[in-house]
């Protein structure tokens, strides 16, 4: 579904990523692992195309997706989650999804808001809230609920986990694991292994910008080493 | 009291074409970050254009009918000249320095200027009334205007359509989440592009609106555009850029400051009569003053979000290379025997670059090294010039106490503004530079008392010994160096170190103990009081001063010899000025419409090197050092 290849990124003349390659199948979760700095947000960002592809090929549902501007990604049915959440501070809950309203797609789950309530029931209490008065935890439901009204294929989820309490963090695995139950396709970066554990099926470890290990989770569970060079701080 | 009354409803009628235009100009300042120049282009053509359709409409027999669709058609017109100049012209600038998208708006002025002195000639055109409006009504005794009466509803209904239009539609949803977050709006699969054009044409669309309700009110000229922007810009920075309900409110409040100065009495000042009555810009200015010591963004505004992603890296100032001194040395020898191989034309063409250099190098020394970009200078080099005039013509003062009173008020102007522009950064800035150059531009025009308004002074020559052309090239030659060394040997001491530490991570500059406001406030008076002595050497060798001296064209004037030259180096605006001057000179005496051709040119400019040229060099020059290794 999609496939990354050779890909490299500047960001000025910094040279950021170094021949990043990814592939991922229909209907799985597969996380990019890594530390901070590493490169994990700059490979989303470079697949959305918000930051140009120095060199490589991208390919999303086996079209070459290089260069295309962010906005015909995201109408291709590729959703982006930033991790910094950018909710829109202004406006309220449902102004908010609005924006990220895309028509329904086959092949994809369908989106409204009601659905997203269910599944999201503390954004349901505050429909009319603005956005910049929702505590973290809540704008973070609310940017992944955003992207899914875009009706997505995919999504790339940039760190999920990130500033969350431990009880909102194994509510997060279980939406992620109830997504992958609809049929989506999840690419998540994360830097925390456990909850990488607890959704993906595939990991792959990235390390200054070049991909150094990949294999299922239960590969990556079995190999010590590899955790220890890569991920422990 | 009833009169008092009447006043206030003649302040909400002009708040409500102020507002008209304002809005526009603000929401397209919320969506696409550009400060649109030709805002005033537009709303000037909506009363031209209105004016033509409302004659033939009317002519037509289509009656009132004839004359609301004028305006509207006119309205409709115009927003579609927007979306052209968005779709030919901006959509390519997205990405450049705001100073570049302020210049390459401006050539769009330039060129409308032109093209509306062609199609509808330079005189006055009187609109017709509006048919079944013509009356007044009563109030508590006092006859009102109907018309004024519409003005008045006008205002607030647009607001409230806007309101809607901006909360109750999809559409005005994604508008407001691009306000504040473009970037995020792509992501979520919107096409910004279709959503800046149409705001493109509501923005244009208002202008042009305000402009055709003009018709009734006062003749359509072709001042209109530049009269108009500046008042844009003070409600726009005084309400909040891109919100709606703060320019309708800042409109309201200076507008009706406008309408209640007209009873201050005239009074003297030092044996000269000082009508505050007839300078209307001073309220804008009071409540810009006040509201930005407040509220530094705006009644309703709020700083801005996201601050311009991967700035340009300013490079470090370099030691001069030996080669260019040499050349220095060269050009200065030249300078100083010029005298004896060209003849009084040549010393006057001479004479009048080296005054532009020095405006230039001052206007570098603020935006280079301080990072604060001007689109005002003209400002202290018009201050310069009337500090310099009226010395000599209402105290007799000899040209040296002129040469020396020139650059100070400047510099008491440097301060005074200085204070509150040091207190913005960009953009923001610029608009703020650019409105006080208008408040001085019409402190001179208006004061016709102490200024002689727009005849200008005349007969302010040099004292009997510099009388000669060729004395006083030396003389010019001698201060104009001088200063340009002093500003150079700023930017080389501590003080130019500090100043740029300010610019470049203020933050960081703060932390290491440096007062980047007092830095920056300093910089920014060294050049006014560098452009005010540029000014006064300016008034003996022409022999008068005008209002023109602080005008816009003449900010836009030494902003274009900056960035020619680049901005980065310091020698590069001194060839810069030397060159548009050159090409400057060329055009007005090549052809009539050399507005339309500097306007083509400008843009051009910006196009071919949308991150300067200077950037451009820089670049082309790295890119060899790369090939080098
Ligand atoms: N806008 C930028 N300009 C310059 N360098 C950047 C920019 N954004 C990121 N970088 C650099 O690129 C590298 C990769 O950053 P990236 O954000 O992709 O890391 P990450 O793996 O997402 O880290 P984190 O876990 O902290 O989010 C880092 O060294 C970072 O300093
Ligand atoms: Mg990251």
């Amino acid at each position: 579904m999609l496939d990354v290849k050779g890909l490299h990124t500047y960001y000025g003349r910094a040279h950021i990523l170094a021949d990043v390659a990814l592939s991922v199948a229909k209907g799985e979760v597969v996380v990019l692992l890594g530390r901070n700095g590493a490169g994990k947000s700059t490979t989303m960002k470079s697949i959305m195309g918000l930051v140009p592809a120095r060199a490589g090929v991208i390919r999303f549902l086996d079209q070459d997706i290089t260069g295309r501007e962010s906005h015909a990604i995201a109408r291709m049915g590729l959703g982006y989650v930033p991790e910094d959440r950018r909710i829109f501070a202004e406006l309220t809950v449902m102004e908010n999804l609005e924006v990220g309203r895309q028509k329904p797609r086959e092949g994809a789950p369908t989106w409204t808001a009601e659905r997203l309530f269910a599944i999201f029931p503390n954004l349901a209490e505050m429909r009319d809230r603005p956005g910049g008065r929702m505590s973290g935890g809540e704008q973070q439901m609310l940017t992944i609920a955003r992207t899914l009204m875009g009706n997505p294929r995919a999504i790339l989820l940039d760190e999920p986990s990130e500033g969350l309490a431990p009880v909102i963090v194994e509510q997060m695995a279980n939406t992620i694991k109830a997504l992958k139950s609809e049929g989506l396709t999840v690419v998540l970066s994360e830097q925390n292994l456990h909850f990488a554990h607890l959704v993906a099926d595939r990991a792959y470890i990235i390390e200054k910008g070049r991909i150094r290990y990949t294999g299922t989770m239960g590969e990556l569970a079995a190999n010590d080493s590899v955790r220890a060079q890569y991920l422990s701080v | 009291m009833d009169f008092l009354l009447v006043q206030f409803l003649n302040g909400l009628a002009s708040a409500s074409s102020l507002f008209l235009v304002a809005s526009g100009l603000s929401i397209i300042f919320g969506v696409s970050r550009i400060v649109n120049f030709a805002h005033g282009s537009f709303y000037m053509l909506g009363a031209y254009v209105a004016w033509t359709l409302t004659r033939g409409l009317d002519w037509v027999a289509f009656g009132h009918l004839g004359f609301w669709g004028g305006i509207l058609i006119a309205a409709v017109v115009v927003g579609l000249l927007g979306v052209i100049v968005e779709i030919l012209l901006l959509r390519r600038i997205y990405q450049a320095p705001e100073l570049f998208q302020l210049l390459a708006t401006f050539g769009v002025v330039l060129i409308v200027q032109d093209a509306t002195l062609w199609i509808w000639g330079a005189q006055d055109l009187l609109g017709p009334r509006a048919p079944g409006m013509r009356g007044a009504i009563d109030i508590m005794g006092q006859r009102f205007p109907q018309y004024e009466m519409l003005l008045i509803v006008i205002g607030p209904a647009v607001l409230g359509l806007l309101w809607l239009l901006f909360h109750r539609t999809r559409w005005g949803t994604l508008v407001r989440a691009a306000t504040l977050d473009r970037e995020m709006v792509a992501a979520l699969g919107v096409d910004q592009k279709l959503l800046f054009t149409s705001i493109f044409f509501l923005g244009s669309f208002l202008a042009a609106l305000g402009g055709g309700l003009q018709l009734p009110r006062e003749p359509v000229q072709l001042n209109m555009d530049l009269a108009i922007i500046a008042d844009a810009f003070v409600v726009v920075v005084v309400g909040g850029m891109g919100s709606v309900g703060g320019a309708y409110l800042a409109a309201l409040l200076i507008a009706e400051l406008q309408a209640f100065m007209l009873f201050v009495p005239d009074f003297a000042l030092f044996g000269v009569t000082v009508s505050i009555s007839k300078m209307t810009l001073i309220p804008s200015f009071l409540v810009m003053a006040v509201v930005l010591v407040v509220r530094p963004y705006g009644l309703l505004g709020r700083p801005p979000s996201h601050a311009r992603i991967a700035g340009a890296v300013e490079p470090v100032v370099r030691a001069t290379p030996a080669e260019l001194k040499w050349l220095g040395y060269a050009a200065l020898a030249l300078l100083v025997v010029l005298p004896f191989f060209v003849g009084d034309y040549g010393l006057i063409v001479a004479t009048e670059i080296l005054i532009m250099v020095l405006v230039a190098a001052s206007l570098h020394f603020m935006m280079g090294p301080g990072g604060m970009a001007s689109f005002g200078h003209a400002a202290y080099f018009g201050l310069g010039a009337y500090g310099a005039a009226l010395m000599t013509k209402h105290l007799m003062a000899p040209m040296a106490v002129g040469l020396a009173a020139g650059p100070l008020l400047a510099g008491l102007f440097g301060i005074l503004f200085g204070w509150f522009c040091v207190r913005l950064s960009g953009v923001y800035l610029a608009m703020l530079t650019l409105a006080f150059a208008q408040i001085v531009w019409s402190i001179a025009f208006q004061w016709v008392a102490m200024t002689g308004g727009d005849n200008g002074l005349l007969g302010i020559w040099p004292d009997s010994w510099a009388t000669g052309k060729d004395v006083y090239y030396y003389l010019t030659l001698a201060l104009c160096v001088a200063g340009v060394l002093v500003l150079r040997r700023m930017i080389y001491a501590p003080f130019g170190y500090a100043l740029r530490a300010g610019r470049d991570s203020p933050l960081r500059a703060e932390a290491i103990g440096i007062d980047v406001v007092r830095v920056q406030w300093a910089a920014f008076t060294v050049a006014a009081v560098f452009a005010g002595l540029a000014g006064a050497l300016f008034v003996y060798f022409k022999g008068s001063v005008f209002p023109t001296y602080a005008s816009i064209p003449k900010s836009v004037d030494a902003l274009m010899m900056v960035l020619m030259g680049g901005v980065q180096t310091i020698t590069g605006p001194l060839i810069g000025a030397v060159v548009y001057m050159g090409l400057h000179e060329q055009l007005v005496r090549l052809t009539e419409l050399w507005r339309l051709v500097l306007g083509a040119s400008i843009i051009a400019l910006v196009l071919a090197f949308p991150q300067g040229i200077a950037g451009f060099v820089v670049r082309l020059w790295l890119k060899g050092k790369a090939e080098d290794l």
